[in-house]
C-alpha cells in the first residue's frame, strides 16, 4: 500500500492544475475557437488577448494598481507589527491579553459587513478612489495577523539576546534595527508573504473602494464580463497574469512555506 | 519572562490607530444604522431592536443562514480529512518536497474573483472542461440552471480553493515529528495504524485546531468566489449569508436592516468561533 | 539475549559510492558476546549511531551480514528481529498512560492480557515506575520518560539485545548518574546483551566491560577500559580517551634500534627492529600519568600548570613540542630547575603513521 503513496499527492496536484490549465488553454485560443467548440488545446494558438491586455492601459493599470496597494498595505503592516508584536511578547502592559485578542477577532470580520461603512468612511476622509485607501483598509485582518505571527517568531528568541544587547550600550531603536531584526528574519518573511497573499486575493474591499484611478485588475474584469459581452479569451488572458505575482512569490518563499506555516508556535 | 512595562503601549499604538480606525469607526456606523430607520434626506429616527427583530424573524434571513450552515458543515468535513490524508502522503525528503509545496500553494494565492471566474468557465457544460465531461460522461449537469449542480460546483471550488492550506498546515506539523519517533514505533512492532493514531494525530492536533477555525470562519464570511462563480443562484439557491448581506446593503441601501443583519452574522461567527475554539482546546488543559 | 556477529559490514548513505569518504561504515568485522555490556565509543559522525540503526534493522546495510545465534538477519524488520533501542531523547506515547506505553510493544505482537499485566508491572517495579503506572506518560520528567523507552525494551522477554543511543543527553546532570547506575544494576540483574553508545568517554568507561572505538566509519580498537587505557592501538584512541590524552612526540629510530626523541633515547615497549620503521611518522605516545621528573632525561621549562580539580596538570615544553603530566593534587611542584621528564619504562608505546607498532 506504501509503494501507491506517491499517487495521493499526484492525484491531488492534477486536480489542481485542471482549471488553471484550462484557464491557460482558453487565453491562447480566439473567442471564437473558445464558443464554437470543444477542444482540449488551442487549435489556433493566438498571443491576441496578452497583447491586448499589455498595451491596453485600462487593462494593465488595473495590474500595476493592485499591485501599488498591496505593497503599500504589506509594508504599512509589517511595519506596524514590528513593535507591536516586541511589545506583546516581551512586556506586560495593561489590558495586554484582551488588546491582542480583540486584535484577533478582527482577522474574522466579515468583509460583506464593512463594505458600505468603509465605502463611507474612506468617501467621508476623501480618500475614495486612492491606493493607499485600500492598503489601510486591508489592514484590518492584515496587520492583527502580522503581529500573530510576528509575535510568535520573537517569543522563540531567547530575551538573554535583548538584555545582552542593553548591556552592550545599545539603545533600544539600535538594537531593534542591527540585531533583533535579522534574528527575525524569517518571520518578517513570513509575516510579508501573508500579508501579500491575503492583500492580493481580497476583492470585495478593493472594488467597493475605487473606482477609476485605483481599480484593481478585478474590476476591470468583471467590468468586461458585462459590458462587452463574453470575451472570454481576454477575461482568461487577464486571470492567468494575475497568477503571475503570486506564482514568483511562492518560488521564492519555498523554503520557508512549511516552516512558515508553523507559524513558530504550532 | 516578560516585564511589567506601561509604555508598551506606545509600541502597541500605531498597530491599535490603524486597527480601530478600521474597525471602530465602521462598526460605530454600522450599530448606529442598525438602531435607526430613515425615510432618505439624512433623517433618522431612533428605532431600538426593531430592525433585529425583524431580520431574525425573516425567512429570507433564515434561509440564508440556513444555506450557509449546509455550506460550512460540508467544507469542513470534506476539506479537514482530505487534507489530512494528503499531508501524511506527502514526501519528507527529496526533490518531490519543493514541486509538491509550490503546486498545491498555487490555488491560495490567486485573487478570489479570478478562482470564481476561473471555475465559472471551467464548469459550464458546453465550454468548460468540467462541465462538458460530466455531460459527456451521462450526468444532465448544468450548474447555471440546477440548484444541486450549483451545490456541487461551488463546494467543489471551495475545496479546490482551500484544501492545501489545511495540507501545508498538517505537513508542518509532522514534518515536526522527530525520525526518532518512528524509529521507535518500528521496533516496538506498532502498525501502520498505530503509528497515525499513537504519534501522528496527537502532534498534529493544535494543528488541526487551528486549521478548523481558520476554515470556519472563511467559509462562513466566503463572498468573492462565491458571487463570481453563480451570483447567488440560480434563483436564491446558493445564496449564502454574504452574498445576501451585500445585497441587501449596496443592492436596496436599507440600512437599518442590512446593519442588523450585520451585526448579527459578525456576532454569529464570534460565537461559533468561541465555542469551537473552547471545545477543541479544554482537553489541552486538562 | 543472543550473540550478535557482523560480518563484513560497511554502510553508505550515498546511492553510488565511490571513495572512501561516501562510506558511513567501513569494514566492520565483530561478535558482540551474549549478555556483554559493550561501550560503542567515538566522536560525532564516526558512524556509531549506523551501526546501531544497522543492528536494529532501522537500516539495511550496503555490504556485509548481520548474525544472531545462528540466524542471518540482515533482511530482517526491526520487530521481528527482537531489538529494543532506547533513543536519545524520550521516545513516549504522549496519549497513553505509563502502563499502555509499557504494554504496547507485547501488544502489538498478540501476547495474552495476562502475561502483558504480568511483564509490564515487573518491569516497571524493576526501574521504579510502579507509583505512576496509571499516569499520562506526557506529563512526566525526561528522566522517567527514558526509563519508560527502556521499559518498552525490557518488557519483552525474547528481547536479544538492547540499544542504547546516547540516551542520557537530555538528562540532568545530576539525574545522569543515578540512571548510570540503574543501568548497571539492571544489567547485573537480568544480563542482556547491551549495546551503549557515547561520545562521553566517562560514560564509556564506567559502563561497560568492553569498549569499542570508532573513528570515521572504522572500528580502531576493541578492549576493556583498562587496556584502552594502557595500550592504545591508535594514537586517535591515545588522544580520546583519558583526560588530558596521551602525549605525542615526533622520533627517528637511529643505525642502533634505539628511538630518539630530539636525541634522547626513550625506552618504549616496541619488540620491533630498526628495519621496518622507516622513517615515515614515527610518533612516541606516552600518558600524562606515566611522565616524572628525572635527574637526567629531556630538558624541559615549566610552562603552565592547570589546576584540574583531583589532579594537576604540568605542562611542559621541549622547543616547541608540548609535554604534559600529571600530579595528584597533594603532591608538591619540584622546585629544581632546570626540569628533565623521563617516562615510566614499558609505559611509552611507538606509532608508525598512527598505528601501534608490537
Amino acid at each position: 500500500m506504501t509503494r501507491f503513496k506517491w499517487l495521493v499527492p499526484t492525484l491531488y496536484i492534477i486536480f489542481l492544475m485542471l482549471p488553471i490549465y484550462w484557464l491557460l488553454c482558453m487565453s491562447f485560443k480566439t473567442t471564437n475557437e473558445i464558443l464554437g467548440s470543444f477542444t482540449l488545446w488551442p487549435e489556433r494558438f493566438t498571443l491576441d488577448n496578452y497583447r491586448r491586455i499589455l498595451t491596453d492601459p485600462t487593462w494593465y493599470g488595473g495590474y500595476i494598481n493592485s499591485l501599488i496597494y498591496v505593497v503599500l498595505n504589506t509594508i504599512i503592516s509589517v511595519l506596524a507589527a514590528l513593535p507591536a508584536a516586541y511589545a506583546f511578547s516581551r512586556y506586560r502592559f495593561a489590558g495586554d491579553k484582551h488588546l491582542f485578542f480583540w486584535l484577533l477577532t478582527n482577522r474574522m470580520a466579515p468583509s460583506a459587513v464593512f463594505a458600505l461603512p468603509f465605502f463611507q468612511l474612506y468617501s467621508a476622509i476623501g480618500l475614495f478612489d486612492t491606493h493607499i485607501a485600500v492598503a489601510i483598509a486591508h489592514c484590518l485582518f492584515n496587520v492583527p495577523l502580522a503581529v500573530w505571527i510576528l509575535e510568535g517568531f520573537m517569543s522563540g528568541v531567547p530575551r538573554e539576546l535583548d538584555e545582552t544587547a542593553f548591556i552592550d550600550g545599545y539603545s533600544f531603536g539600535r538594537f531593534f534595527i542591527r540585531i533583533f531584526i535579522p534574528t527575525i528574519a524569517a518571520g518578517i518573511g513570513v509575516a510579508a508573504f501573508f500579508c501579500f497573499m491575503f492583500s492580493w486575493v481580497e476583492l470585495l474591499l478593493a472594488k467597493t473602494l475605487t473606482s477609476v484611478d485605483a481599480k484593481p485588475i478585478a474590476a476591470t474584469m468583471t467590468r468586461t464580463a458585462s459590458t462587452s459581452g463574453y470575451e472570454l479569451g481576454l477575461l482568461a488572458a487577464a486571470g492567468s497574469l494575475t497568477m503571475i505575482p503570486g506564482a514568483v512569490v511562492i518560488y521564492f518563499v519555498r523554503n520557508y512555506i512549511a516552516k512558515g506555516f508553523a507559524l513558530g508556535r504550532v | 519572562m516578560k516585564t511589567e512595562n506601561p509604555k508598551a503601549w506606545f509600541l502597541v499604538l500605531p498597530v491599535v490607530v490603524l486597527v480601530a480606525f478600521n474597525a471602530v469607526i465602521p462598526l460605530m456606523a454600522v450599530v448606529n444604522y442598525s438602531v435607526q430607520e430613515t425615510f432618505g434626506n439624512n433623517e433618522f429616527f431612533f428605532e431600538g431592536v426593531k430592525w433585529f427583530r425583524e431580520v431574525m424573524t425573516s425567512q429570507r434571513f433564515r434561509d440564508a443562514l440556513s444555506r450557509q450552515i449546509f455550506f460550512t458543515s460540508i467544507i469542513l468535513l470534506i476539506e479537514i480529512p482530505l487534507g489530512v490524508i494528503i499531508a501524511l502522503a506527502m514526501p519528507h525528503r527529496g526533490w518531490g518536497v519543493s514541486v509538491c509545496l509550490v503546486l498545491m500553494a498555487m490555488p491560495l494565492l490567486i485573487p478570489w474573483n479570478v478562482v470564481g471566474a476561473i471555475w465559472n468557465i471551467f464548469a459550464l457544460p458546453d465550454i468548460g472542461l468540467l462541465g462538458h465531461s460530466l455531460n459527456k460522461l451521462g450526468w444532465d449537469y448544468n450548474y447555471t440552471r440546477q440548484p444541486i449542480a450549483a451545490w456541487f460546483t461551488l463546494v467543489a471550488m471551495d475545496v479546490w480553493h482551500w484544501t492545501s492550506l489545511v495540507v501545508l498546515l498538517c505537513y508542518a506539523a509532522l514534518t515536526a515529528i522527530p525520525d526518532a519517533y518512528y524509529q521507535a514505533a518500528r521496533i516496538d512492532g506498532a502498525s501502520r495504524w498505530a503509528v497515525f493514531r499513537r504519534i501522528q494525530l496527537p502532534k498534529m492536533k493544535r494543528v488541526l485546531i487551528i486549521a478548523v477555525l481558520l476554515r470556519f470562519m472563511d467559509s462562513f464570511m466566503i463572498y468573492t468566489e462565491a458571487v463570481v462563480l453563480t451570483g447567488g443562484g440560480p434563483g436564491n439557491a446558493t445564496t449564502l449569508l454574504s452574498i445576501d448581506l451585500v445585497k441587501i446593503a449596496l443592492g436596496q441601501f436599507d440600512l437599518g436592516p442590512a446593519a442588523a443583519m450585520s451585526l448579527i452574522y459578525f456576532l454569529i461567527i464570534l460565537l461559533l468561533s468561541w465555542i469551537f475554539y473552547a471545545v477543541m482546546t479544554r482537553d489541552e488543559l486538562e | 539475549m543472543a550473540r550478535i556477529r557482523l560480518q563484513d559490514l560497511a554502510h553508505s548513505y550515498h546511492p553510488n559510492p565511490s571513495d572512501d569518504r561516501d562510506w558511513a561504515l567501513r569494514g566492520v568485522d565483530f561478535v558482540w558476546d551474549d549478555g556483554g555490556a559493550f561501550a560503542l565509543l567515538g566522536p560525532s559522525g564516526c558512524g556509531k549511531t549506523t551501526l546501531l540503526n544497522l543492528i536494529s534493522g532501522l537500516l539495511r546495510p550496503t555490504k556485509g551480514r548481520i548474525v544472531f545465534d545462528e540466524q542471518d538477519v540482515t533482511m530482517l524488520e526491526p520487530r521481528v528481529r527482537n531489538i529494543a533501542q532506547v533513543f536519545q531523547f524520550p521516545v513516549v506515547y504522549d496519549t497513553m498512560t505509563v502502563y499502555e506505553n509499557l504494554a504496547f510493544p507485547l501488544r502489538n505482537r498478540g501476547v495474552q492480557p495476562e502475561v502483558v499485566d504480568r511483564r509490564v508491572r515487573s518491569v516497571a517495579s524493576a526501574l521504579g515506575l510502579d507509583a505512576s503506572l496509571n499516569n499520562r506518560a506526557r506529563a512526566l520528567t525526561a528522566d522517567a520518560k527514558q526509563k519508560i523507552s527502556l521499559g518498552r525494551g525490557l518488557v519483552r522477554q525474547d528481547v536479544s539485545a538492547i540499544l542504547f543511543d546516547e540516551p542520557l543527553t537530555v538528562i540532568d546532570p545530576h539525574l545522569k548518574w543515578r540512571l548510570r547506575s540503574e543501568l548497571k544494576a539492571l544489567h547485573q540483574q537480568s544480563p542482556f546483551t547491551m549495546i551503549y553508545v557515547t561520545h562521553d568517554q566517562t560514560e564509556a568507561l564506567t559502563f561497560a566491560d568492553q569498549v569499542v572505538v570508532m573513528n570515521e566509519g572504522e572500528v580502531i580498537q576493541i578492549g576493556t577500559p583498562a587496556a584502552l587505557f594502557d595500550r592504545p592501538n591508535h594514537t586517535f584512541v591515545g588522544h580520546f580517551i583519558g583526560s588530558p590524552g596521551m602525549n605525542l612526540l615526533p622520533v627517528s629510530v637511529d643505525q642502533a634500534g634505539v628511538v630518539r626523541f630530539e636525541g634522547y633515547a626513550i625506552q618504549n615497549s616496541s619488540r620491533g627492529s630498526g628495519e621496518n620503521l622507516a622513517a615515515k611518522g614515527l610518533q612516541i605516545g606516552v600518558r600524562p600519568e606515566f611522565v616524572r621528573l628525572q635527574r637526567e632525561g629531556i630538558p624541559v621549562n615549566l610552562v603552565r600548570v592547570i589546576d584540574a580539580g583531583h589532579m594537576r596538570i604540568l605542562e611542559f615544553r621541549h622547543g616547541e613540542h608540548s609535554i604534559k603530566m600529571v600530579l595528584s593534587e597533594s603532591s608538591a611542584i619540584p622546585d629544581r630547575t632546570p626540569y628533565f621528564l623521563g617516562f615510566e619504562p614499558n609505559r611509552a608505546h611507538l606509532y608508525a603513521d598512527g598505528w601501534i607498532v608490537a
